[in-house]
């Protein structure tokens, strides 16, 4: 996690909008990254992320006061906020941190919020006590059951689907494979849900056409039309395969990264 | 033993070029150099780096003529009184007047008369389409009725823009006194340089807003090193600097702030949107979702911007590894594609382009350099699905053969798909170079801006938008264009922003 000063942004920044963060040279890879929270009088935002390849491991081994180079944004549309009335927002894992603004914006706009937060295990779960400042019930899940229920975030999803007073939306950021068990879980209750997807892309301003994604049959581009979108329509399997097309080369340049780390003694 | 008769045989060339040059030098100044004494000189080839060596390295092709080959080349200009080249020019360069000096040798004077109306010959010299323009018209391609055998305008504009980056040249445009009034430029592309560089001289004070984190637009993610080296560019960003010109990256107009804010809030006076396209088209048919298949922007983009050639030695934004890729359209970004494919390790690239070659809109000496370089060309050929394996990865791309028809809208013959012709390529990657739509981001946010169907905005002949104090100019007014037009284009925009601001 870190909070960046980038005045610029965070006097622009809105809930459901991401950044590319571009750690130093001009060669450095650009790594969308969505806000977690921003803070336009002290000019920063906050970003967290984890550490999955190279660029995002770099970015974890910067001390305070260290500079990162280049930061682009606020990019992407916003989220749509209004007084839906209640709104489930399901969080896993590091998607708990785009979540947070977004939820709070919906609690601010009157809206009933519950929030459901799930980690493959205790220690991953992030953000608890800034969810349950505001939000009207709260739930855990982790997969080994080592805090909160054993069950993923689907489980109790559906239980609220199921309540009588049903949610009027769903807000569902995480991994791929998570949105897209979400968007199953909502879709036979007709519950609106939408999701925030963080495909690979390069300029982040729908010049490059990586970030294409598939929705309702049409090709969209996260950077532009998204990065939310209706998760009634997203087919998440051609995204998740076309999020593993550099997994080798990633593997590669992290294992490189760490065995270069170890030499120099870090 | 070859070695040696190369090295002989140009030797013999030099002397033969030398002895041709002092001959035809003579009549010239004895004023009885004939027009058939010019006809008669050869063209002279552009020097290139060998057509198998270059296919390892992202250096430049053409490597510019000497400064015999420029004169004599130069000595084919007839200096016709009507000088059709000149017309042919988008930016009006004095074409017959630079030719001149380059005879005599004063390439100093050749360079300060194609400075009076282009900023950027280096540029310019490189990837103009000179056939289509200045070199079409060109009273000596017309007598041998072939525009290959046009005066070389373009080489000996390179030639001259070369020699004086040699030189040291550093001159920075003189600025005038501050006026006290503020220019916005957005997007750092060849338009974008040209009216900081205009408007700057007036007087102004000038911020450049770039949403990538290196400065340059197109002719740094876009064309490849090959073709135009990346320091050519950054040394008119330099300048630029040197001017006083204040450059923003990593801003994106219409997110970061919008218009309104910036001049607003900001405080400045004048706007130019020089943007480019920037929304890469599909062909919308099956198979298009694919890991492997890119569109060229992306391609290009990985490649040059982000070097993705050295992933690993310095560089940390991966491109496909690939073996066998198919580039689809026929223009310069899909030469520009299937060349880097060449230089990035692929054995196998073809191009697949649906009309005939004539009919292909790239520069003709890049049509000619993709084919040095082995790439295989299947015209009136287009794609009709993408195929892929259980995991999502390319596989094939399937095929339709084509004829021509009738003319369309463009002029050129209508491509028509013969029914039942389906082939199969087996490729592992597709990159999409079949032209870019308008970026709609400024027009979704700027309120009150013009724009026509297809989201280019729109301009009156002083490239004002609707909005006052707001110009436009480029790829975004006019859809996919070239780097002289947006030249062009950046220069009227420049002149009646300064007139705009007299009155402010």
């Amino acid at each position: 996690m870190a909070d960046i000063a980038v005045p610029l942004v965070a006097s622009a920044a809105k809930p459901g909008q991401f950044v590319i963060v571009c750690l130093k040279g001009t060669y450095s890879e650009r790594i969308p990254l969505t806000i977690a929270g921003s803070d336009a009088e002290k000019g920063s935002i906050r970003l967290i992320w984890q550490a999955v390849g190279k660029s995002t491991a770099e970015l974890g081994h910067l001390k305070v006061g260290d500079e990162v180079e280049n930061i682009l944004g606020p990019l992407g549309k916003p989220t749509h906020i209004e007084k839906f009335g209640t709104v489930v927002c399901v969080g896993g894992g590091i998607g708990n941190a785009p979540l947070l603004p977004i939820a709070a914006a919906m609690k601010k706009a009157g809206n009933k919020v519950i929030s459901i937060l799930g980690a493959r295990t205790k220690e991953l779960l992030i953000l608890e006590d800034e969810f349950k400042a505001f939000s009207d019930e709260i739930i855990i899940v982790t997969d080994d059951g080592s805090y909160g229920k054993k069950a993923l975030v689907t489980e109790p999803l559906k239980e609220i689907c199921q309540r009588p007073d049903k949610p009027n939306l769903t807000v569902a950021i995480g991994p791929a494979i998570m949105m897209k068990f979400c968007c199953a879980t909502t879709k036979p209750f007709d519950v609106p849900t939408v999701v925030s997807l963080n495909t690979i892309m390069i300029d982040g301003t729908g010049m490059c056409g990586g970030c294409r994604v598939e929705v309702g049959g049409q090709t969209k581009f996260v950077c532009v039309d998204g990065p939310e979108f209706d998760g009634h329509k997203v087919n998440f399997d051609l995204m998740m395969k076309r999020m593993q097309a550099y997994k080798k080369q990633e593997a590669q340049a992290l294992e490189e990264y760490k065995k270069h780390r170890c030499k120099i003694g870090l | 033993m070859n070695k040696n008769f190369y090295s002989v045989a140009k030797k013999d060339t030099k002397l033969n070029e030398q002895q041709l040059l002092d001959e035809l030098l003579k009549k010239y100044k004895d004023g009885t150099l004939k027009p058939s004494d010019r006809y008669a000189i050869p063209p002279q080839p552009m020097p290139q780096q060998d057509s198998v060596k270059r296919r390892s390295n992202v250096n430049e092709v053409a490597l510019g003529y000497t400064e015999t080959q420029a004169r004599l080349e130069a000595l084919r200009c007839l200096q016709c009184k009507n000088a059709p080249c000149v017309a042919g020019c988008p930016v009006r360069i004095k074409i017959k007047d630079f030719i001149a000096p380059i005879v005599e040798g004063d390439f100093q004077k050749a360079l300060d008369i194609i400075r009076e109306n282009s900023l950027l010959p280096a540029v310019c010299g490189r990837v103009c389409p000179q056939e289509v323009q200045c070199q079409l018209p060109c009273t000596v391609g017309k007598k041998f009725k072939d525009v290959d055998k046009a005066v070389s305008i373009g080489r000996l504009e390179r030639f001259v823009a070369d020699w004086g980056k040699k030189q040291h040249e550093h001159t920075i445009p003189t600025v005038a006194a501050q006026t006290g009034k503020k220019v916005a430029v957005i997007g750092s592309g060849p338009g974008g340089i040209v009216v900081a560089t205009d408007v700057r001289r007036a007087g102004h004070d000038v911020t450049v807003f770039e949403a990538f984190h290196k400065s340059g637009g197109v002719m740094v993610y876009g064309i490849p090193e090959f073709r135009l080296p990346k320091a050519i560019v950054q040394e008119e960003i330099d300048q630029l600097k040197a001017m006083g010109v204040n450059i923003i990256c990593n801003f994106v107009v219409g997110r970061t702030k919008t218009i309104k804010q910036i001049m607003e809030e900001d405080g400045f006076d004048a706007a130019y949107i020089g943007v480019g396209a920037g929304l890469p088209m599909f062909m919308n048919i099956e198979g298009e979702h694919l890991v492997g298949v890119y569109s060229a922007n992306e391609y290009l983009t990985r490649a040059n911007l982000m070097r993705a050639y050295d992933f690993g030695k310095g560089a940390d934004t991966p491109i496909a590894m690939s073996k066998k890729v198919a580039v689809i359209g026929g223009g310069n970004v899909a030469m520009d594609s299937a060349r880097t494919a060449v230089r990035l390790g692929a054995e196998k690239v073809y191009l697949v382009y649906r009309r005939s070659e004539k009919e292909m809109p790239a520069r003709v000496e890049e049509v000619h350099h993709a084919k040095e370089e082995g790439i295989e060309f299947h015209l009136l050929r287009n794609p009709k699905r993408i195929l892929g394996n259980s995991e999502g990865v390319v596989t094939a791309i399937e095929c339709l053969k084509y004829e021509l028809g009738e003319p369309d809208a463009s002029g050129r013959r209508r491509p028509v798909p013969i029914q039942g012709s389906e082939f199969t390529i087996d490729v592992d990657t597709v990159v999409v170079a079949i032209g870019n739509g308008a970026n709609p981001l400024i027009g979704q946010t700027t309120p009150g801006l013009e724009l026509n169907k297809w989201g280019n905005i729109i301009v009156d002949e002083n490239c004002k938008t609707a909005l006052d104090g707001v110009y436009a100019g480029g790829d975004i007014v006019l859809g996919a264009a070239t780097v002289i037009l947006a030249m062009g284009q950046g220069r009227t925009a420049a002149a009646a922003i300064n007139e705009y601001l007299k009155t402010k």
